[in-house]
């Protein structure tokens, strides 16, 4: 392009769909569709083609559970469900085995196959009526996109040099997460409301969005200057001058109140009557760390091991966690990093084989955990080892009894004993804690403290089993009450039982992250906040701005409510004298 | 071979849970299992399948089983169907 005449101030009017103002080149995504030929096969390559397609099949997996986990953890477990389809749709047996069969059969390659087998369904699927099954047939269609990718062995087109305005005819979530690992300015798409997944998805990342725009891809080239207001649902193509000092302008404004909290980087998260107080990131994979640190975290209070098991059929052996555990104890040094030991089963992938009614209720965390003693027992001297520079600790999850950190416990000293016959040096006094994520362990919260030298509570699974409400279920998710008053009452309960009996009390789970509970946390006596990254500066702000023994007296006041609603109501009013530029969600 | 039919009774129909749902029962009898709607038959133990069917509230579905269990795989999925999936209805 470039010709002189190109080079001409265009407005595009959209959306409003995230707000925040970038400027920066123009990056045009189109979305890969693979060509696909048929080919005939030889009677010795079948075995091969057929091999192709169960690791075309595995990776896709792999890619779309580590989407949804990101997803997940980003935006909570209801958002992260736009993937799940997707991923039911891998694991249709019936679907593989009729493409085996016919790659035996009908002796053609792998790829042919399996759009020919999907275009089945799909040309069924976008002649529905339903606007639902519809878009079910774009789930079926990036599904089968994925696989094709996988099966020419290409890799995601998500790794970026450099900054850009991503600008496309529609982004997929999954496209969108896979680019927010890059540096993203801001995207721009063609279809889309304000409200869609992708919409979500951008706020959540902080990420200027603007959809609805027409013809936009068409007409932008990559390396075309563009402006994005995504508070306005403005795109400016190639601006003039007095654009662009305009919108420099409302930029710098813009970010005047990020950096008031990005300041805080380097201050202690402290009350004004100097309560300290630690101030966490969860995780759960490495890449993760460079944010971490730059958002000032005082540690890793929560790593989530499971990661480790995406996409796998078997166990990450000793050595190969030893080196992922060591990573993260040396990148966060000399912070601390708790790890939390494989919480398996319940939602979570990898108990194979395994068909239960009600998982939640079912063989999970160290109940598996304490079933598998040799898979524990590698990772427990897995994480012994990387303990070395004693800025390491172990969280058991999903504990009910005492019994159960006993059992946990011999085996940590058995770990040691293996470690100790090899020669191979240890941190002998490392911190033990586990999670108080079931009412059981709540009520014994004193007997448990006496164990362990940390407690920290999981709110997510603590308030679905108070509750008795399923977070996931959309039936039922009004009943998933973070500020319930039973479980405001349970939390000073296992605050106090834990102080009382001389250990330190973290929480870890969703409700750390949230703004609108940050005081009453506090107040509550809350020594251990462990957030999603992005929150972090933000919840500093709050600890930063209020006395502890003003958060005390809110704490009580919320203790003496009746609803969740009235709970709601107090703190919403509190925070808004306090802190009227932090957005409550 | 059994059959039976079936109305789609709860509200959101034959949406992404509910086309879990049934596959997830399907798979643990050994019988054939397949859902006529319309002039179109799919395998009922293939969530592809079933996801395909999009069948609303009130459309009537054609549930055939054949195997050694299926007496008793068509009454738990004639169950299923019956509970709305147990979704609201």
């Amino acid at each position: 392009m470039a010709t002189s005449t190109a080079i001409k101030e265009i407005r595009f009017k959209g959306i409003p769909a995230s707000p925040g103002i970038s400027i920066g080149p123009a990056y045009i995504f189109h979305k890969h569709t693979p060509s696909v030929y048929v080919r005939s096969l030889d009677q010795t390559e079948i075995d091969k083609e057929i091999e192709r397609l169960q690791k075309a099949r595995e990776r896709s997996q792999y890619e779309l559970q580590k989407i949804f986990q990101f997803a997940d953890q980003r935006l909570g477990p209801e958002q992260a469900k736009i993937f799940e389809a997707q991923l039911l749709l891998l694991e249709d047996d019936y679907l593989f085995t009729t493409i085996i069969d016919r790659i035996r059969k009908e002796k053609k390659n792998a790829d042919f196959l399996v759009r020919d087998e999907i275009e089945k369904y799909y040309r069924i699927m976008t002649g529905a009526k339903d606007e639902y099954a519809r878009e079910r047939a774009d789930d079926l269609q990036d599904v089968c996109n994925r696989i094709l990718r996988n099966l020419e062995e290409q890799k995601l087109p998500s790794k970026l040099d450099g900054s850009y305005v991503i600008i496309s005819h529609h982004l997929a979530a999954a496209d969108a997460l896979l680019f927010s690992r890059n540096d993203v300015l801001g995207y721009v798409t063609e279809l889309g409301g304000a409200t869609s997944h992708m919409a979500l998805l951008a706020r959540a990342l902080k990420i200027p969005l603007v959809v609805g725009v027409h013809q936009i891809s068409t007409i932008a080239q990559s390396n075309d200057v563009v402006i994005i207001d995504g508070s306005n649902g403005l795109v400016v193509l190639n601006p003039t001058q007095e654009t662009l000092e305009y919108f420099e302008k409302q930029k710098a404004d813009y970010e005047q109140f990020t950096q008031r909290l990005a300041k805080l980087r380097k201050e202690p998260a402290e009350t004004l009557d100097e309560r300290r107080v630690q101030l966490s990131a969860n995780i759960e994979l490495l890449e993760e760390l460079d944010f971490v640190k730059q958002q000032g975290a005082d540690g890793i209070g929560l790593y989530r091991t499971e990661s480790f098991l995406l996409g796998r059929e078997v166990f990450p052996s000793e050595d190969e966690q030893y080196e992922n555990y060591n990573r993260i104890a040396e990148a966060m040094y000399p912070k601390q990093v708790i790890i939390r030991t494989f919480d398996i089963g319940g939602d979570k992938f990898m108990a194979q084989g395994v068909k239960e009614n009600n998982p939640f209720l079912g063989w999970r965390g160290i109940r598996v955990m304490l079933d598998k003693p040799q898979i524990f027992l590698d990772q427990l001297r897995a994480i012994l080892r990387a303990s070395v520079k004693h800025n390491l600790a172990i969280m058991f999850p999903m504990v009910t009894s005492i019994k159960e950190v006993q059992l946990a416990k011999q085996l940590l000293a058995q770990a040691k004993d293996d470690l100790r016959q090899k020669g191979l040096p240890y941190d002998e006094k490392i911190q033990i804690g586990v999670m108080i994520e079931v009412p059981a362990a709540a009520a014994i919260t004193d007997h448990l403290a006496k164990e362990v030298q940390f407690l920290s509570i999981g709110t997510n699974d603590l308030i679905q089993y108070l509750l008795a409400v399923d977070r996931g279920n959309e039936i039922v998710a009004d009943l998933f009450q973070e500020f319930h008053p039973a479980v405001v009452r349970s939390l000073q309960y296992i605050i106090r039982r834990g102080k009382e009996n001389q250990v330190w009390v973290g929480m870890c789970g969703q409700m750390a992250g949230n703004p609108l509970a940050a005081m009453l946390l506090i107040g509550l006596g809350l020594d251990e906040f462990s957030v999603v990254p992005t929150v972090l500066p933000e919840i500093k702000k709050i600890i930063r701005s209020i006395h502890y023994s003003e958060a005390q007296r809110i704490a009580e006041q919320a203790l003496q409510m009746r609803s969740e609603d009235e709970i709601k109501t107090y703190l919403t009013t509190v925070m808004k004298q306090k802190f009227p530029d932090i957005p409550l969600s | 071979m059994i059959q039976r039919e079936v109305t789609i009774r709860n509200k959101a129909g034959l949406h992404t849970r509910p086309a879990a749902a049934i596959v997830k029962l399907a798979a643990k009898f050994k019988s054939d299992f397949y859902i006529e709607k319309d002039d179109m038959e799919i395998n009922g133990k293939s969530i592809i399948g079933v996801m395909t069917l999009a069948a609303e509230q009130g459309s009537k579905l054609l549930l055939k089983f054949d195997g050694v269990d299926e007496e008793e795989a068509c009454k738990a999925m004639v169950d299923l169907f019956e509970r709305g999936f147990d979704e609201p209805m």
